[in-house]
C-alpha cells in the first residue's frame, strides 16, 4: 500500500500512533484534528502503560521501552509500577492480581510495608503492603502525543489542526474522501479514531458504533523529591510521579455526558479534587503537605463492555474504526500497530483482536445506555 | 456470573457529592475597598453576606510570590500571622463597619474555586465556592457572588530577575502600606506610568531611597502632576532604556545596568509596568471574559449572579493602552535578554527553551527535537500557551504561572507576529491558589462518595484479562475486583 493515501480522523493518541505506524510503512498520511493534537483525553490522563487485561498487552510491553528511540522524541517512559494497599480489602484484591500475574509469568513481587517505603518514600508505615509490577510503567501523555505527531511529520505525514471533519464522500462501497469545512481530502482508506465523536461520524456512514462519553478528573501537586518508583497506584486512585517530581492522580466517580459532533462543550473540574486529595494524602501520607496546583477533567468514551473497538468495516470496506474505550494512552504503541495492520493487511499480525470487533454489539438493545445507567444527569 | 443491568451506574458521580457547609445570599471574595462596600451594601439590603479575604497569606505562600510578586523582600514580621491580621484591621477600618453591618468576615481564607452546573457538568447539588484557611477546606453555597479579587503584578523578565529583590508594585504597596514589612532600602522602579509614579512616591513617603525610574519608551507615560512630584524630588528617569544586566549576591539584587550602560546600585527592582486584573476564579469557572487593553487586559465579561467589582473588573480607564505599553517592554526584553535568561522561575525555563519549544533539562534533546521550535510549531496552527506549557513546562510550577503567564503570552504573540489578543489565554485551573493535599482533602466526605468510588469506571468486563475470558478465572476476577454496577 506504499504510496497510497490514508486519512486519519482524530489527532488523539490512537489516531496519531496509527498515522505514525502507517507512515513508517510508506503510506501518505493526513491526520485531521478538530483542535490541537492530544487536546482531549489523550493529553489529560494518568499516563499508565501496564494493561495486562488487553490482547494488545504483549505488544504494549514490547514497544514502550523502545518508543523514545523509535519516535525520536522523549516520552518520559519509566518502567515498573506498584500497587499499595491501604485497606485489608485492597490487600486481598492486589494479592489476587499478583497471583494472576504469577500464573501468566508476568514478573511481580509482593512487598511488605518496609519494602514499599523503600521503593516509595512518600508512603507511610500504615499500608498493608504492596505489589510491585516489574513490567508496565508510565509516560508523559502530553509529551508522548506530541512525539507521535512530530515523528509522523518527520516521516512525511501531514497534520491538519483546527479542522473538524464534517463528513465523507463514498463511491463503490468505499470512502473516497473526507471533508472538513474548508477542504476535501481524497483517500484510499480512512481511520476514524475520533474518541467520543466516533458515533456521530460513523452514523454518517450508516454504521452504529455504541459509545457513551463521560467526564473524569485529576489533580496534580507541586514537585516532590524523586522516588525510586514513580508509578504508584492503589487505594482506588491511579497516577504517577512525573519526572519533574509532581504527583498527578485521578480516579473516582465519573459523570456521563452527551457529546455532539464538535466534541465536549467544556471539560470542567469539580470539587471532586477534594476527594482525590484525601485519597492521595492517605496513599502517600508523607506527601500530605504538598500543594495541589491544578485540577482538570477529560472526556472519554466507553463501549458497552468497556473494551476497545478496533475493526475494519465490511462496508465501506476501507474504513477502520478505533475507540480504546477510555484506556487508550498506554496501549497506543500497540493500538497504532494493530490499526496499521488492519488498514494495510486487513488483519492484525501480532495478536488476535477478534474480541475487539464491532460485530460483538450486533443486536445490542437500543436502550443499552439507559440499562447501564450511563445517561447524563437530566 | 451473569450481568444484569440495574439501570443505575453506582460508580457515577450522581448524588455522591456533599452539600455545602453553609449557604449565603451573597458571598464576596476579596475584602478591599470595593469588596467591603459590596458586602455592606448587601447586608444593608437584608441579605446574608459572607466576606472572605485570603490575606494574611502564610509566609510560605508569600515566599512563592502568592498572591502578589513579593520578591522575597518581606521582613520577618510577615511570619507572624496574628500581627499580620492586626495590621489588616488597622489599615482597613471599614472591616469593622462591615462586621457591625452584619457581614460575616473571614480573613486568612482563600477562595480557590467557584463551581456551578453548566456545559460538561450537571452533578453539582448547587453552586458553591471552595474556601480554605490554614486548617481545612470547605464549600459554601451562594445565590450571588461578588468577585473583588483585585489585581496582581505583571512581571517581565530581565537578566537576573530570578533573584530576591525583584518584585511587583502591588506587592511593594501592600508591604509598605498595609504591613510595614518591606525589607529593601534602595529601589529602582520600572515604568513611568501612573502605577510606577504612585509606587515611587509611596516609597519616598516611607523614607526609602528611590534610585531611579526606568522607562522603555522615550517619553514619560503617566499623569503630569505625579511626574512633577517625582522630578522635583530629584529622582532620575531614564528614558528609552530597559535592564540589560544585573548583579546580585546572597541577599539578592545589588545593581542593575541599563541598555545604555548606566549602572545603578539598588537592593530592589520594582516592576511597576502594569497590573493584571485577578480573574483566576472567573476563568477557572469558565466565566465569560473579554480583552480590554484600556482596563489592563482580560476582564470578566459579566453574567447573572456573578459580579466583578474593583480592580478585578478592570483598571480605571484613563485612555491608556496598557497592552501596547506592556508589549513595548516585552519587545525590549526579547531584544536584550540573553538566550539563557530564565523566563519561568518555578521550572527554570529559559528564553531559548521557551522560543525553541525545548523540554526541561532532565530530558534528552535528540537532534529531531532540537530541530523543533516555535516556528515549526506555528506551521501546524496558531500558538496556544497551554500547548507550549505542556512542552516547555513554562507556567507549570508552584506559583501557578503568576510570574510568567502574562509575559509568555506576550512573547508568543510577538514571536508569532500576531496581536496579543489573538493568542489564547493560558487556562487558569482550580485550586487557583496552591493548597496542600491535607488542606484540600474532604476528610469527612459522604459515605455515598466512597461507595461510588472506583479507580476507573467500574465496568466489570473492562479489566478481565483476555486470557481469562470464559475461564474459571473470569468470575473470580469479577467477584474479587468489582462491586455494585451489576447484580
Amino acid at each position: 500500500m506504499s504510496g497510497s493515501e490514508v486519512v486519519i480522523v482524530g489527532g488523539g493518541v490512537t489516531g496519531l500512533s496509527a498515522g505514525w505506524w502507517l507512515a513508517r510503512s510508506g503510506v501518505k498520511v493526513t491526520v485531521l484534528e478538530k483542535f490541537i493534537v492530544g487536546w482531549e483525553a489523550s493529553g489529560r490522563n494518568g499516563g499508565g502503560a501496564s494493561h495486562y487485561s488487553s490482547p494488545l498487552f504483549d505488544e504494549e510491553q514490547r514497544l514502550w521501552p523502545q518508543m523514545d528511540e523509535l519516535l525520536g522524541y522523549p516520552t518520559e517512559h519509566q518502567k515498573g509500577r506498584i500497587l499499595i494497599a491501604m485497606t485489608e480489602r485492597q490487600w486481598d484484591q492486589y494479592r489476587f492480581i499478583a497471583e494472576r500475574h504469577t500464573r501468566l509469568n508476568h514478573p511481580v513481587e509482593v512487598l511488605d510495608v518496609k519494602q514499599v517505603q523503600e521503593a516509595v518514600p512518600l508512603a507511610g508505615d500504615n499500608s498493608f503492603g504492596g505489589v510491585h509490577y516489574k513490567f508496565g510503567g508510565h509516560a508523559n501523555p502530553q509529551r508522548t502525543v506530541q512525539a507521535y505527531a512530530w515523528a509522523l511529520q518527520d516521516l512525511g505525514g501531514t497534520i491538519i489542526q483546527h479542522s473538524p471533519v464534517t463528513g465523507f464522500e463514498t463511491a463503490g462501497g468505499k470512502v473516497t474522501s473526507v471533508k472538513t469545512a474548508n477542504a476535501t481530502y481524497g483517500c484510499d482508506a480512512v481511520v476514524v479514531a475520533a474518541g467520543p465523536q466516533i458515533p456521530q461520524l460513523m452514523a454518517q456512514l450508516g454504521v452504529d458504533v455504541p459509545l457513551a462519553a463521560a467526564r473524569a478528573e485529576m489533580i496534580i501537586t507541586e514537585p516532590a523529591p524523586m522516588m525510586p518508583l514513580g508509578g504508584v497506584d492503589g487505594h482506588k486512585i491511579y497516577g504517577r510521579q512525573t519526572l519533574r517530581g509532581n504527583l498527578a492522580y485521578g480516579g473516582g466517580p465519573h459523570e456521563w455526558l452527551d457529546v455532539d459532533a464538535t466534541g465536549p462543550a467544556a471539560r470542567p473540574s469539580t470539587p471532586l479534587a477534594r476527594n482525590l486529595a484525601k485519597r492521595l494524602a492517605e496513599l502517600l501520607p508523607k506527601a500530605a503537605h504538598l500543594n495541589v496546583i491544578r485540577s482538570w477533567a477529560g472526556v472519554i468514551e466507553n463501549s458497552p463492555d468497556g473494551r476497545p473497538i478496533i475493526d475494519r468495516l465490511t462496508s465501506p470496506d476501507n474504513v477502520v474504526v478505533a475507540s480504546m474505550s477510555s484506556v487508550g494512552f498506554g496501549l497506543s504503541p500497540a493500538s497504532g500497530h494493530a490499526i496499521r495492520d488492519l488498514v494495510i493487511d486487513g488483519a492484525c499480525s501480532f495478536t488476535n483482536i477478534d474480541l475487539l470487533k464491532l460485530s460483538r454489539f450486533d443486536g445490542l438493545e437500543k436502550d443499552w445506555r439507559e440499562k447501564r445507567g450511563w445517561m447524563p444527569i437530566a | 456470573m451473569d450481568l444484569n443491568f440495574t439501570g443505575t451506574d453506582v460508580c457515577a458521580v450522581n448524588g455522591t457529592r456533599s452539600a455545602p457547609e453553609a449557604k449565603y445570599d451573597l458571598v464576596v471574595i476579596g475584602a478591599g475597598p470595593s469588596g467591603i462596600a459590596a458586602a455592606i451594601e448587601g447586608a444593608a439590603s437584608g441579605a446574608s453576606v459572607l466576606l472572605v479575604d485570603e490575606n494574611p497569606v502564610s509566609g510560605g505562600l508569600m515566599g512563592n510570590d502568592t498572591p502578589l510578586y513579593f520578591g522575597g523582600r518581606m521582613t520577618a514580621a510577615t511570619q507572624n500571622a496574628d500581627r499580620m491580621l492586626e495590621a489588616i484591621f488597622m489599615s482597613m477600618p471599614d472591616l469593622e463597619k462591615a462586621m457591625e453591618a452584619g457581614v460575616e468576615l473571614l480573613l486568612g481564607t482563600t477562595a480557590w474555586g467557584v463551581y456551578r452546573n453548566g456545559p460538561g457538568v450537571q452533578s453539582l447539588p448547587e453552586q458553591v465556592v471552595g474556601l480554605a484557611d490554614a486548617e481545612r477546606s470547605w464549600l459554601v453555597g451562594f445565590d450571588r457572588i461578588v468577585l473583588a479579587t483585585g489585581a496582581r503584578d505583571l512581571a517581565i523578565a530581565f537578566p537576573g530577575w530570578n533573584q530576591p529583590g525583584v518584585m511587583g508594585a502591588a506587592a511593594l504597596q501592600m508591604l509598605l502600606s498595609r504591613y510595614g514589612a518591606f525589607s529593601g532600602r534602595r529601589i529602582v522602579v520600572l515604568g513611568s506610568h501612573d502605577l510606577a509614579l504612585e509606587t515611587a512616591l509611596l516609597a519616598l513617603e516611607h523614607g526609602l531611597d528611590v534610585a531611579a525610574l526606568v522607562e522603555v519608551r522615550d517619553t514619560p507615560q503617566g499623569d503630569a502632576a505625579l511626574l512633577e512630584k517625582i522630578t522635583s524630588a530629584g529622582i532620575a528617569i531614564f528614558y528609552g532604556q530597559s535592564i540589560a544586566a544585573s548583579k546580585g549576591g546572597l541577599d539578592g539584587i545589588e545593581s542593575i545596568t541599563l541598555t545604555d550602560g548606566t549602572q545603578i546600585a539598588c537592593d530592589t527592582v520594582c516592576v511597576a509596568i502594569g497590573l493584571i486584573p485577578s480573574i483566576e476564579l472567573v476563568d477557572a469557572m469558565h466565566g465569560p471574559r473579554a480583552l480590554n487593553a484600556a482596563r489592563g487586559g482580560y476582564i470578566p465579561a459579566g453574567e447573572p449572579n456573578v459580579t466583578a467589582v474593583g480592580l478585578c473588573a478592570g483598571l480605571p480607564d484613563t485612555g491608556f493602552d496598557h497592552v501596547a505599553y506592556r508589549m513595548d517592554w516585552v519587545r525590549a526584553a526579547l531584544r536584550v535578554n540573553a538566550p539563557d535568561t530564565i523566563i519561568c522561575q518555578c521550572e527554570d525555563v529559559t528564553l531559548a527553551d521557551l522560543i525553541g519549544i525545548q523540554p526541561p533539562n532532565y530530558l534528552p534533546r535528540p537532534a529531531t527535537l532540537q530541530a523543533r521550535s516555535l516556528d515549526t510549531l506555528l506551521n501546524d496552527g496558531p500558538a496556544n500557551p497551554d500547548q507550549i506549557k505542556r512542552l516547555t513546562r513554562s507556567g507549570m510550577g508552584v506559583c501557578q504561572g503568576r510570574r510568567c503567564r502574562d509575559q509568555v503570552a506576550m512573547m508568543l504573540a510577538i514571536e508569532s507576529n500576531k496581536p496579543f489578543g489573538t493568542i489564547p489565554l493560558a487556562t487558569h485551573r482550580a485550586p487557583v491558589r496552591p493548597l496542600p493535599l491535607k488542606i484540600l482533602a474532604e476528610w469527612d466526605e459522604p459515605a455515598a462518595m466512597d461507595a461510588a468510588w472506583d479507580v476507573w469506571f467500574g465496568i466489570p468486563t473492562q479489566w478481565v484479562p483476555v486470557e481469562d475470558i470464559g475461564t474459571e478465572y473470569q468470575d473470580a476476577h469479577r467477584e474479587m475486583l468489582y462491586t455494585g454496577m451489576y447484580t
